[in-house]
């Protein structure tokens, strides 16, 4: 049992961190402009690299460490650098490692051809100590958004019952929208934004990262059952039904919440897009995120029908209210991380209000889900003017123009014709020795 | 010598070169191009964002002949890329001074 339930934590966690790399690069790097492309990609491998370190260091300790600050979060010196952390225990950082980083990779989306890379740089490490350690501190380790006794709903319920966040609803995906919707507002619009066309510039490369992200979505979900610990032959129990229903969740929610988002889209503009199919995914992933251990998978199904009806939706707010949420990540993952996490409290087949078990559950999840949308809005607000009026959050619009790609990494993501008109410069060395000795290097 | 340039439908590209090819016309620059005339461009929605695309993709072909070419080569060109509808493109001729076949530096007719 113990062999076995490992090697699937192994298993899982390579999963989540396929969601980032490639998968998100791909779903939001095809959604970009072609002159922005490779800087959206980008984004997404440097949260993992950043975020990846950070996450050993004081990630963990601030998560799930014993020393709680207010409930609020953990001491981050704790546990510093995995100090006392050790064994199997390892494989668990790891899974929790990927979640911190796909959380704040996700954020990229809002920001898509304007954030200087310095400031993204800046941003994923402030950010992922601000808004996400502490929220998961709050609602996986212990805190108050959690199932601790001086917590949220042991105050008000006795602990009956207590709040469902199976795999992030609050923890990754209400905090990434909220950020989004945040950052967008500090960032501006993009120049000519609901002027300019600025439709996706490669969608095959979008529908592959989302069935990758469909596909990883099973180490995200399937990987965050919490063992009830009363005897190893109930844990096993537990582990054989657990795992299966929310495999089973996970999908159903997710082909529902696609035919959802494409009825919308065929209702209202005519025709049934792939980028909805794509969308629709993410939107039903999403939403059955904190439900997927609550919920049979007929009631999967009703929860992935009304996310993506209600995303397919959502996506057209930010024209109306004229914030440039550039690759929607409000529409989808904050909308769908509301759908879900309020949506348990309908659904969930023990306590949920559809059920006749009262409304204890959905006032519960609506509050907790508040309690992520504070919190996660303040920390990105400190974050983000910090950035702002330190070094800038915001490319020149000359650069900007031309495009992020080539001003913040020197280069171009396509070479289309086979003329080119380019011609390879001598080795960038052999100039610089030249100048050197000429005494003119700058 | 006349330069004939045609914009055409994409889809009628491969019918235009063979029927040129029967005839006898051994060469020409073919370029993909876009534009607009009376046939407006069209509408794509992205996420219910609706977007005006206005440039129609197009065929560009251009040919060197000789003057007594020049009809037999338009009137190809027209019947073989007419479908009848909005969008067929045009075909127009204009005078060449000189040509030079850059490989052996042969001038005008010979270097057609």
């Amino acid at each position: 049992m113990d062999y076995g339930y490992h090697a699937w934590m192994l298993v899982a966690t390579s999963l989540v961190l396929m969601m980032i790399t490639p998968a998100l690069a791909l779903f939001y790097g095809g959604m970009s402009r072609s002159k922005s492309v490779l800087n959206m990609m980008m984004m997404s491998f440097t949260a993992l690299g950043i975020g990846g370190i950070v996450y050993v260091l004081w990630g963990w300790s601030m998560s799930f460490g014993s020393e709680d600050v207010g409930m609020l979060f953990a001491n981050p010196f704790e546990l510093f650098g995995l100090d006392g952390v050790g064994g199997q225990n390892y494989i668990f950082v790891g899974f929790q490692m990927t979640f911190a980083v796909i959380t704040a990779a996700l954020i990229s989306g809002a920001v898509a051809d304007r954030l200087k890379f310095s400031a993204w740089v800046m941003f994923v490490p402030l950010w992922l100590t601000l808004s996400y350690f502490p929220i998961a501190h709050m609602v996986w380790g212990g805190g108050f958004l959690g199932t601790a006794k001086d917590g949220i709903s042991g105050l008000l319920f006795d602990l009956d019952p207590v709040p469902i966040d199976y795999a992030g609803g609050t923890v990754v995906h209400i905090n990434a929208g909220m950020a989004g919707l945040v950052l967008a507002i500090l960032l501006g619009k993009r120049l000519g934004f609901g002027k300019e066309p600025m439709k996706p510039h490669n969608l095959t490369l979008t529908m592959i990262g989302a069935g990758m992200l469909w596909f990883g979505w099973f180490g995200f979900n399937v990987g965050s059952i919490v063992f009830a610990g009363e005897s190893p032959e109930a844990d096993a129990t537990q582990f054989l039904s657990e795992t299966s229903l929310v495999w089973l969740n996970t999908t159903v929610a997710t082909c529902a919440a696609m035919l959802g988002w494409l009825l919308i889209e065929r209702l209202r503009d005519g025709k049934a897009t792939s980028l909805g199919a794509a969308s629709g995914i993410v939107a039903g992933l999403v939403a059955i995120t904190p439900a997927c251990g609550s919920l049979s998978p007929v009631g999967s199904i009703v929860l992935g029908l009304v996310a993506g009806g209600v995303c397919a939706l959502a996506v057209g707010l930010k024209y109306r209210l004229g914030y440039d949420d550039s690759l929607d990540v409000v529409g989808v993952h904050l909308v769908g991380g509301l759908v879900g996490t309020i949506g348990a409290g309908f659904l969930a087949t023990s306590g949920g209000l559809l059920y006749g078990d009262g409304a204890k559950q959905l006032v519960l999840q609506v509050l907790v889900a508040l309690g992520a949308v504070v919190w996660s809005g303040l920390a990105t607000l400190i974050v983000g003017l910090l950035i702002k009026y330190t070094i800038g959050l915001r490319i020149d619009e000359e650069g900007e123009v031309d495009g992020i790609d080539f001003l913040e990494h020197g280069e171009s993501a396509y070479e289309l014709s086979s003329g080119g008109g380019a011609r390879r410069t001598p080795g960038l060395n052999a100039t610089a020795s030249a100048t050197t000795k000429e005494g003119a290097n700058v | 010598m006349k330069l004939i340039t045609a914009v055409i439908k994409p889809h009628k590209w491969e019918d235009v070169r063979e029927a040129l090819e029967t005839f006898g016309v051994t060469g020409m620059t073919v370029s993909e191009v876009s534009g607009y005339g009376r046939q407006k461009g069209h509408t794509e929605v992205y996420r219910g964002a609706e977007y005006d695309i206005a440039l129609v993709p197009k065929i560009r072909i251009e040919i060197v002949v000789d003057d007594g070419d020049t009809e037999d080569v338009v009137g190809i060109i027209v019947k073989t890329a007419q479908t009848g509808r909005i969008g067929d493109g045009k075909v127009w001729v204009s005078p060449v001074e000189t040509v030079v076949r850059v490989r052996t530096g042969d001038q005008d007719e010979a270097a057609i």
